[in-house]
């Protein structure tokens, strides 16, 4: 282990002062805030290691090229993937940068309250696990309006459902992209325009000529490689202290500011009601982001399906463990030596390069500036694999939704339809540019969790009720989950965290009082639902119902679907 | 899928057993899971101190291992139901697959 203080200087120099103001709870989501960085002096480390990964990615990306020929391919890589890989890879998908950055800056920050997110981030994998993870895999095909819409009119089902992939896309990718932008200019050096061409480009090569193949492999990669310098940092950090948890903490109690309070929940969760809020947030939503669900359809069958929820689950929970440890280990490593890590030297104005900068400091400390290079590169390389799977999430619930079974009633060839995912591909590659370049100034960290708040109120109600709900009816479904989009978007507009801080109306104004609106729009969209349904007496409603029997015949054997092996 | 195939699936004795050991399996388990998050959360909103009590004569809180236990939990329990389905449920659906595709 290193302790090199010239290192630490250097990269003190490297990485100046950004002012990333405090996000309040709920921002420090998958694509929290990295506030506005300085430019800095390049760092040619972190870019050689970054080169290497693209370098050996767009291999990958030519091999897959060279099996993508099907829409079914393009969408879900043939079906081939396995339940461990496909594991792994919807980890990657969740492992965003900012979730590494973010959640590891919050337990540096405050210590206990770090903990009480991840645990918000994982206790939906469980749910997705018991009641639709094989499911999705046994209705579904390539988007999520395929499980959606198995027994209901066509057009407006699918409508819905591309609104509600987009919305939740579009905003996910503008907190990444920003995110992204952000990142480089800090760990990099690079000019925040070059940085958003940058990773737009690379991620519409792997989605264009690799499909689902190249991004599944990507997003595996960056995964493993994510573990694997987390793990070590971790490591790094328990051989200090003799691996004691205790001896950890009493070092953490005695150097940080805070004392005793960073070992007890503070004043992060301000009320239950956000608690709570939050917590049906971070827990519904994970099941219906759709560059999640589709990854569903990449394994060959149930069996499948349930080993790689499995996998992802455990992966992610043992990530959120060791970004704990890493959280704990910055405080230990960091705050002992002010004048390398802290603003002019001093622990009160903060870390250099802001409070999300923890884990990139803590790596320098315990590795060196190689293994700070790689973590650099590694937290650029999770921004392009998860901006490649949402993209083709988005271009699919396009080209698969609103032009094959919208616009065409289903009557195209398959050349056709993946001809027009991969225009679809280009636009959303220089839109999520465009956006990432307008959006430079704006305060985004409340773009995640709307994209969670919306996933959760619009996509799931929709999908749970269509698949467990042999009452629901195509109007019940559609009604509901635009009654769920819109109470999500009103809500949150009316929060703080985007009436003051983003439409900088004086403080105080905001006339929704909680952090998250999933507490209110979840319940919205299912009553809606129910009600709505119930008091169909159309003679769609009619079919709807009685398509029931059949839909829950193939979600609970598998009997039919497509490309289930064995059966 | 054609409709004399979803009548004898659904006429089939086994298809009900699946049906209802898989759900209300499923359903537990959801339970367990979300007693176990919100039970933490609300301990967290309402009993703050219990959670900073102190283990022994260290620093180390009692909401510390109970947050990882809530963590281990969840990967726990995920798995007890994909090994319960990946074996018995999925036997059950090869046995009644046999049974209508003849």
């Amino acid at each position: 282990m290193s302790f090199d203080n010239q290192t630490i200087r250097v990269l003190a120099k490297v990485l100046a002062v950004s002012a990333v103001t405090a996000v309040g709870v709920g921002a420090f989501a998958a694509g929290a805030d990295l506030g506005q960085a300085a430019k800095q002096s390049t760092n040619w480390t972190a870019i050689a290691m970054f080169g290497i990964f693209v370098a050996a990615t767009l291999a990958i990306t030519k091999w897959a090229a060279a099996k993508t020929k099907s829409a079914a391919d393009f969408y879900t890589a043939g079906g081939g993937i396995t339940g461990f890989q496909n594991g792994l890879a919807i980890a990657g998908d969740y492992m965003s940068a900012a979730s590494f950055l973010g959640i590891s800056g919050l337990v540096f920050a405050n210590g206990f309250d770090g903990l009480i997110f991840s645990i918000g981030w994982l206790v939906g994998w469980p749910v997705i696990t018991f009641l639709m993870a094989e499911r999705l895999r046994n209705l579904g095909k390539f988007t999520f309006a395929d499980v959606a819409g198995y027994r209901f009119s066509q057009t407006p089902i699918r409508v819905f459902a591309a609104c509600g992939s987009l919305v939740v896309v579009a905003f996910y990718m503008i907190a990444q992209m920003v995110g992204a932008g952000q990142l480089i200019k800090l760990l990099f050096g690079m000019d925040y325009l070059y940085a958003e061409i940058l990773v737009g480009t690379i991620m519409m090569v792997y989605v264009l000529f690799g499909g689902m193949t190249a991004t599944t492999w990507v997003q595996i990669i960056k995964a493993v490689m994510l573990l694997g310098g987390a793990t070590f940092m971790a490591l790094a950090v328990l051989i200090q202290f003799g691996f004691s948890p205790e001896a950890m903490f009493s070092k953490a109690v005695e150097v940080h500011s805070k004392k005793d309070a960073i070992m007890a929940p503070g004043a992060l969760i301000k009320d239950p009601i956000s608690a709570i809020s939050v917590g049906m947030a971070l827990m519904f939503g994970t099941a219906g982001l759709p560059h999640i669900l589709m990854r569903f359809f990449t394994v060959p069958n149930a069996k499948e399906a349930r080993k790689s929820v499995g996998w992802a689950t455990t992966w992610i929970g043992y990530f959120y463990i060791l970004t704990f440890i890493i959280g704990f280990g910055a405080i230990t490593n960091l705050i002992p030596n002010p004048a390398s890590y802290f603003v002019g030297g001093d622990v009160a104005k903060g870390l250099v390069g802001g409070g999300n900068m923890a884990a990139v400091h803590l790596s320098g400390a315990v590795g060196g500036n190689w293994f700070l290079g790689f973590i650099s590169a590694v937290a650029f390389a999770t921004i392009l694999a998860v901006v490649a799977g949402l993209t083709l999430s988005g271009a699919s619930a396009v080209s698969h939704d609103l032009y094959a079974s919208v616009w065409r009633h289903g009557r195209v060839d398959q050349a056709q339809e993946l001809r027009v995912s991969k225009i679809t591909t280009v636009c959303l590659g220089v839109i999520a540019v465009v956006l990432g370049i307008a959006f430079e100034k704006e305060n985004v960290a409340y773009m995640v969790m709307l994209a969670f708040v919306i996933a959760a109120s619009a996509n799931f109600p929709v999908l749970f009720m269509s698949v467990l709900w042999k009452g629901c009816t195509t109007r019940g479904a559609v009604t509901g989950g635009f009654v769920g989009l819109i109470t999500a978007v009103t809500l949150t507009i009316g929060s703080a965290s985007v009436w003051e801080a983003v439409m900088l109306y004086p403080k105080g104004s905001a006339w929704f009082p909680y952090n998250s609106a999933a507490i209110f729009s979840i319940p919205a969209a299912f009553i809606t639902i129910w009600l709505v349904s119930l008091l169909d007496r159309s003679r769609r409603g009619d079919e709807d119902r009685a398509g029931f029997p059949a839909q829950q015949v193939r979600s609970e054997t598998g009997i039919g679907a497509a490309g289930a092996s064995g059966h | 899928m054609d409709d004399p195939m979803v009548a004898r699936v659904t006429n089939h004795p086994l298809y009900h057993e699946l049906k209802s050991k898989r759900s209300g399996f499923g359903w537990w388990l959801t339970l367990a899971g979300m007693v176990a998050y919100y039970g933490f959360i609300l301990l967290v909103a309402f009993n703050k101190p219990l959670l900073a009590q102190k283990i022994g004569g260290g620093v180390t809180t009692v909401g510390m291992p109970l947050g990882v236990a809530v963590i281990v939990f969840t990967i726990v329990i995920t798995w007890i139901y994909i090994r319960r389905a990946n074996s018995e449920f999925d036997s059950l659906t090869d046995r009644i697959i046999k049974g209508v595709v003849k």
